[in-house]
């Protein structure tokens, strides 16, 4: 039997099914991209208009900095007290929902609780919250805090089940109450991951902090929003910049954090 | 049990410690300043409390409002924006996948090996993910003006820096085993990729993709509150008219689609993977 005889193998051809797939998504975003009115002069136009905008952004103006800092110290207010009341609400129900400790009693309407905060944008909640308590930093902190709890809630209940039994046993043997249970057979084997899920949440709360400010819950989000409405756009790039740069930092620090208490030096 | 001759030598009657004198120090401080922190905000903080204690009526009060839900608002606005939300979601994933792409293979340093490179795109993808998609909205909406162009490319490009930070770090976990193998029969850099990382990276890559879309159906039903189109829009106008019945019906909506977003992400993480 010659080589030549044997057709050529291709062997990272496609399936039929992947090509398909592929042709199906292609057609959704024509009929999408139609749907949505999208057209190049429009693009092109906007392009042009970007153009300008970029070229009233440059440069960033710092000069209003009294505002940028009041702003910031406000949101960095609504992240801490939002991380910490979120995470600290967020812990009992976590262990009320989670199936391996407890009887489906308590985990199906903590599971309900952790997925209602979930299912809602902070954006949206903020705005329900404003409805209740009123412009400023209180409806920010209340809309952060549900996030928080349906995040951290969710990880952390996933985290526990996720534990081995056999220390648990081990505890319950002696005769230990729940909360011993909890405090010597729970907790040390979740810590690590519960700092890196608060960590987390705070650096996130920080940059959603910004975001629920837009519709008026406190925060650089609202002095954000006003300077647009100004037109301040310089002043808009330099918030920004700022935001990032925070974000960044915040980033270093959740890092050093993590490694102080996890006990890796 | 405990042989007296043990505990008597002195390497028994050590005190063990779990942490270091070190160790202690920095997480009683980390401690302190976290209370601090939190005492600081708390004490500090614009709010006024008598609001809180009126909280609970004020919700009655709009529970109150809402209640005989205003059902044939939807058929008649609801859905064309829930539709509209659906699109700029996806059209927006598809676009952020095509602009992660390059970034992410930019950003790993085992296919990319130059500092300035990967720092270039690593600070993009940083940029990208630092500023929130509602912001991203309002810029696009001075660009673009209003509607659901800026909403897709507000999407696209919060969702860039998500996808391109995943996909980079799945790229640099790749084993080097194929690709030294490709490399050793004359492969160029493109068919590398093509044919050493892409495969591997393959099931994180549809992964984090479906992760993003689910994050953007619950975004973009709220970029049109800057006015980027979808339900933010409609939720919008009925709030500034005091329409908490048709408040409701929204929220509802969003609800309804999170609870089967869930699904049918849950079906296909469970097929692909």
């Amino acid at each position: 039997m010659s080589s030549a005889s044997i057709p050529a193998a291709r062997p990272f051809e496609s399936s039929l099914g992947a090509k398909l797939l592929a042709l199906f998504i292609l057609a959704y975003a024509c009929y999408a991209l139609g749907q949505l009115d999208f057209s190049w002069p429009r693009f092109v136009k906007g392009i042009d208009n970007g153009a300008r905008f970029l070229d009233r952004m440059f440069p960033p103006s710092f000069k209003n900095w009294d505002q940028l800092l009041t702003g910031f110290i406000e949101s960095m207010q609504i992240a801490v007290l939002a991380t910490f009341f979120g995470v600290l609400i967020s812990l009992p129900i976590a262990i009320l929902g989670a199936r391996n400790l407890m009887p489906s009693w308590a985990t199906w309407p903590a599971r309900l609780i952790v997925t209602l905060c979930r299912a809602f944008n902070p954006v949206i909640v903020a705005i329900i919250f404003i409805k209740a308590v009123g412009f400023g930093a209180l409806a920010g902190v209340l809309a952060l805090v549900m996030g928080s709890i349906g995040f951290v809630g969710k990880l952390f209940m996933e985290a526990i089940e996720e534990i081995s039994m056999k220390q648990i046993e081990a505890i319950r043997a002696t005769g230990a109450p729940f909360a011993s249970v909890v405090a010597f057979g729970v907790l040390p084997q979740v810590m690590g991951r519960l700092v890196g899920f608060c960590t987390y949440q705070l650096d996130a709360n920080l940059r959603n902090s910004t975001m629920v400010g837009i519709v008026g819950a406190g925060g650089i989000g609202g002095t954000l929003f006003a300077a647009f409405q100004r037109f301040e756009y310089d002043f808009v790039l330099a918030i920004l910049i700022t935001i990032i740069a925070v974000v960044l930092l915040g980033e270093l620090l959740a890092n050093y954090v993590k490694r102080i208490f996890n006990g890796e030096s | 049990m405990v042989s007296h001759e043990l505990t008597a030598t002195p390497l028994m009657s050590r005190v063990w410690q779990r942490h270091t004198l070190a160790q202690k120090l920095s997480r009683l401080s980390l401690w302190l300043l976290i209370g601090v922190a939190v005492l600081l905000s708390l004490s500090s903080i614009s709010v006024i409390w008598e609001f809180l204690w009126d909280a609970p009526e004020q919700m009655a009060d709009m529970g109150s409002r809402m209640w005989p839900l205003d059902f044939p608002y939807y058929p008649a606005t609801v859905h064309a924006a829930l539709l509209e939300t659906f699109h700029i979601a996806t059209l927006g994933t598809l676009f952020s996948m095509v602009l992660a792409l390059p970034l992410a293979i930019l950003a790993a340093h085992n296919i990319t090996p130059h500092a300035g490179l990967n720092l270039f795109a690593k600070t993009m993808l940083v940029a990208s993910r630092s500023v929130n998609s509602l912001v991203w909205a309002l810029l696009f909406v001075a660009v673009f003006g209003p509607g659901p162009l800026a909403g897709t490319v507000a999407i696209a490009c919060r969702s860039v820096g998500f996808v391109g930070k995943l996909l980079g770090e799945a790229l640099e976990e790749v084993p080097r085993g194929s690709i030294e193998a490709l490399k050793a029969a004359g492969a160029t850099q493109g068919s590398q990729i093509l044919y050493g990382y892409w495969p591997a990276v393959k099931p994180a890559f549809w992964s984090i993709m479906l992760l993003r879309w689910d994050i953007n159906v619950r975004e973009s039903s709220v970029l049109g509150l800057v006015g980027a189109g979808g339900l933010g829009m409609a939720m919008n106008a009925a709030i500034d008219l005091f329409q908490w019945d048709r408040v409701a019906v929204i929220l509802l909506t969003i609800f309804a689609v999170v609870v089967i977003g869930e699904v049918v992400i849950t079906y296909f993480r469970r097929k692909l993977i």
